[in-house]
């Protein structure tokens, strides 16, 4: 287990390395004065300057990288004009627009991308594999087909349509909830979750679809295996089969797909945040990206991709967990 | 007079148009043994599964009465049903990895079955699931229970199913080809492990199998069915010592028997004595993996093979015979050691040096469904050693083709017909034909005729006799079962552990065997003569014990 551990993270730090070396051609060494385009279009030459020197833009390429590297892992000095700030590890650099470090502004916006996510996480599990077991218990009947089409018709809406459906339901025609607002949980829990209610509902109704038809599918595989015929030769009811048996051989491929969704709702998430006004990752990617705050943007991909790896990373080891015949290696 | 266990009266089972079973009726009184002996599609598994009810919920249309243990099958609910499942009837499936679900301890899935049937504690169904796994001999029960069953070996996992058969003490026990897919040493336990079982609990038993052998070890009693119907039923010694249908006694005449002679002989083809041999292997090896993960699959193997004879090579699953079966063809590199070809040494050629030999050395698969691409006509599989070789006419191809299935004895019309609408048999025809084509000096066949039955079995067998008695061809012939090897080689070597434990003639190595494995394999072949199994019963557990 420890050795697969290690490897694993060896593994981790090669694709976040090949993500930051991405990036960084992609963003730094584009075409057109990256000074000035980083430091916002109102600089003055002089800012300018210093930005260029920030950011070592008249160094070789590679010198550039490796001072952008170095800062991750060990932090660094930033000059404002009047005095030096210090970045600490891992410094993924300074907003020169909004004149903040960007791993600061990133860390005051996880916690509310992280409340979203896990509780729509939380919601489409429950909902999808719900729905999956439920249309294999009733296969072949009315509920199924009905569950079939409802989950498609999920897939099939936009996020900004349903969330608007339930916002105009749910908020202002029947008044049962208040409009979604985020407030931090540690300020007070109740209004927290209630807030997120309908954000959580919409992401989930989308997502639950995918989950609702992968668990259905792997379960009608199971049930089709010679193991599901010895435990009906023993009398085993039709319910325990299905919620024993067939489960079981639906968690390892939702595990699989759980983690992909889960790692990269962090950085998507976009949509939602921006319909519900949730102030999170997604609607400040949107806005660096509208201004071109290059020192953001690549620092939210990076945050992004390392959640993704994560995730997986994860997943691997649950998936491990859950059918022993996995030998981690 | 008592009620039988089972009653089936009438029994009828369609498959939409297809009929597996068409009016069977028998009894088996409580404590007996019945052996439901027949080859593929004679409705023997069909038979057996409607005893608990199994086809209900499957769209098979059942017709008839099943009474078993005082259950009317076919009229109880589905209470009733669960009760007889298990409870007063259990059922032991053929292949053991598969029936047990690959996610929960074996002790687990016993104890749940048990705790279906009896409203007990988790911990005394445990203790439950221990207790018949140690009573089927699986070694240190309470620790193995909470083994998954991918950690047990084919023969740990049978007993595994017995023990779930056995744990709620049903009144019968239906097993259906209990020991197809295992060892013939493992069968040989397993069947005794059945025997004694039976003798203790006093439970009756249904036995289903292909393999007549298997069932004259075990049952009292035997119903021969063919087409869905029963043929014949009596008990054992008298329908296996004078069978009275024609068809239960060409069934007989085609089990190939371990005192059996050759089939066919050395042709005009054969070697001159003292000829050199075709094919020497010198001290052959192959290892799989790396370092701590290093495995031996063939060790120090060497053996020679002459123009016109068949070097039969026999072992259990895991011995090695497949590799190195694979090397002698070179589909597999050696790891070490020699392999000689017509005096050339081929074993560490590259593979563009290799290709002038690649046509005359060749190999037939054992299962004749995965070696043909579906997808494409026989003839164009039959064709693909000659278009490989270099033949472009297409006219001169079509002839030979269809000369070389019709040499096989099947329909040369059947040219542009697909694998799937071919039977089992036919299909290894096709396979044997396509081998030919290359007009090879030596074939490797690889368990050959493991997936036919009997009947077929013996169709294809004598077929290559003819057909390397005509052409003089080197035959190294792979098997599991000691008696099929027996009819076709002229020599014999017998694998273990990737060693070959003991080489000789045929008669010999058959006749008096030195190697204890040797002796330890012969006495676990089950025997048509019931006597003679008694008997063979008791060699095993002298053996077993010394």
């Amino acid at each position: 287990m420890t050795g697969f551990l290690l490897r694993r993270l060896g593994g981790a730090v090669f694709v976040l390395l090949a993500l930051t070396v991405i990036l960084y051609a992609v963003f730094y060494v584009a075409p057109g004065d990256v000074a000035q385009i980083a430091c916002g279009p109102r600089c003055s030459p002089a800012q300018v300057a210093q930005v260029t020197e920030q950011l070592r833009l008249d160094d070789p390429v590679y010198t550039q990288y490796w001072h952008f590297l170095q800062g991750i892992v060990a932090g660094q000095d930033f000059s404002t004009g009047t005095g030096v700030e210090h970045c600490s590890a891992p410094c993924l650099g300074v907003s020169y627009q909004s004149d903040q470090q960007v791993m600061q502004l990133i860390l005051t916006k996880l916690p509310v991308t992280g409340s979203l996510v896990i509780g729509a996480f939380v919601c489409w599990i429950l909902l999808g594999v719900g729905t999956g077991v439920l249309s294999v218990r009733r296969r072949g009947r009315v509920t199924e087909r009905v569950l079939t089409w409802l989950t498609l018709a999920g897939t099939a809406t936009p996020v900004f349509v349903i969330g608007l459906l339930l916002i105009i339901v749910f908020c202002s025609t029947l008044q049962w909830l208040p409009s979604p607002a985020y407030v931090p949980f540690t300020q007070d829990p109740e209004q927290w979750a209630w807030g997120l209610l309908l954000p959580w509902v919409s992401l989930a109704l989308i997502e639950s679809a995918k989950y609702a038809r992968l668990t259905r599918s792997s379960m009608l595989e199971t049930l089709a295996e010679d193991h599901v015929r010895t435990f009906r030769a023993y009398g085993v009811s039709e319910r325990a089969i299905v919620g024993r048996h067939a489960l079981r051989g639906a968690v390892a491929p939702v595990i699989a797909l759980s983690a992909l969704d889960f790692g990269s709702m962090f950085g998507g998430a976009v949509l939602t945040e921006s319909l519900f006004g949730i102030p999170g990752i997604g609607r400040e990617l949107v806005h660096a990206v509208k201004v071109v705050d290059l020192p953001v943007v690549v620092g939210m991909v990076l945050v992004t991709g390392f959640f993704v790896v994560l995730a997986n990373a994860l997943a691997d080891m649950l998936y491990a967990l859950a059918d022993r015949r996995v030998v981690l290696s | 007079m008592t009620t039988p266990l089972v009653q089936v009266e009438d029994l009828t089972i369609d498959f939409g148009t297809v009929r597996a079973v068409d009016g069977l009726s028998f009894t088996l009184e409580a404590g007996a043994a019945l052996g439901v002996v027949g080859e593929s599609g004679s409705g023997k598994s069909a038979s057996a599964s409607a005893l608990l009810g199994l086809h209900r919920g499957t769209g098979a249309r059942v017709t008839g009465t099943v009474r078993v243990a005082g259950t009317d099958v076919g009229a109880a609910d589905e209470a009733q049903l669960r009760a007889l499942r298990g409870g007063k009837a259990a059922m032991v499936f053929q292949d053991p990895l598969s029936s047990l679900d690959p996610y929960y301890t074996v002790g687990d899935q016993i104890a749940e079955v048990y705790r279906v049937h009896n409203s007990v504690s988790r911990r005394a169904a445990r203790a439950r699931a221990v207790e018949v796994l140690d009573r089927v001999g699986i070694p240190d029960a309470a620790r193995r229970a909470r083994s998954r069953p991918h950690e047990f070996s084919g023969g740990m996992r049978q007993r595994a199913l017995i023990a779930m058969a056995l744990a709620c003490e049903p009144r019968l026990i239906v097993a259906d080809e209990p020991t197809t897919a295992l060892d013939v040493t493992v069968q040989a336990q397993i069947l005794d492990l059945l025997h004694d079982l039976r003798r203790e609990t006093g439970m009756g038993l249904l036995l289903v199998t292909h393999d007549v052998g298997v069932a004259a070890e075990s049952v009292d009693d035997i119903l021969v069915m063919r087409h869905g119907r029963a043929v014949e039923r009596g008990p054992v010694s008298e329908v296996l010592g004078a069978p009275s249908r024609p068809y239960t006694r060409e069934l007989l005449a085609s089990v190939p028997r371990l005192d059996g002679g050759r089939v066919g002989g050395p042709g005009p083809g054969a070697a001159p004595p003292g000829a050199g041999p075709l094919l020497e292997a010198v001290g052959l090896r192959r290892e799989f993996g790396r370092g701590a993960r290093r495995v031996t699959a063939v060790d120090g193997v060497s053996l020679t093979v002459r123009a016109g004879e068949t070097l039969g090579i026999v072992g259990e699953s895991g011995s090695g015979k497949t590799t190195l079966g694979r090397m002698l063809v070179r589909l597999e590199d050696p790891t070490a050691g020699r392999l000689r070809y017509g005096g050339r040494e081929i074993g560490s050629l590259p593979e563009k040096d290799l290709r002038p030999f690649r046509r005359e050395l060749q190999m037939v698969f054992q299962d004749p469904v995965a070696s043909l691409n579906p997808r494409r006509s026989v003839g164009e599989s039959v064709a693909d050693p000659l278009r490989a070789a270099g033949e472009t006419d297409e006219t001169r191809i079509r002839d030979r083709v269809s000369g070389l299935l019709e040499r096989v004895g099947l329909d040369a019309g059947r040219y542009e017909r697909y694998p799937h609408e071919f039977s089992g048999g036919q299909r290894q025809r096709i396979g044997i034909a396509r081998v030919l084509a290359a007009e090879p000096k030596l074939i490797v066949c690889d368990e050959p005729v493991s997936a036919l039955d009997v009947t077929t079995q013996a169709q294809v067998i004598a077929l290559l006799a003819e057909l390397q008695g005509e052409l003089g061809i080197g035959l190294v012939f792979i098997a599991h079962d000691l008696a099929v090897v027996r009819q076709v080689s002229d020599r014999v070597a017998v694998m273990r552990q990737g060693r070959i434990v003991e080489q000789g003639a045929v008669d010999e190595v058959y006749g008096s065997p030195q190697d204890p494995y040797t002796q330890q394999l012969l006495a676990a072949v089950p025997t048509l003569d019931p006597a003679h199994a008694a008997a063979r019963r008791a060699t095993r557990s002298e053996l077993a014990a010394a």
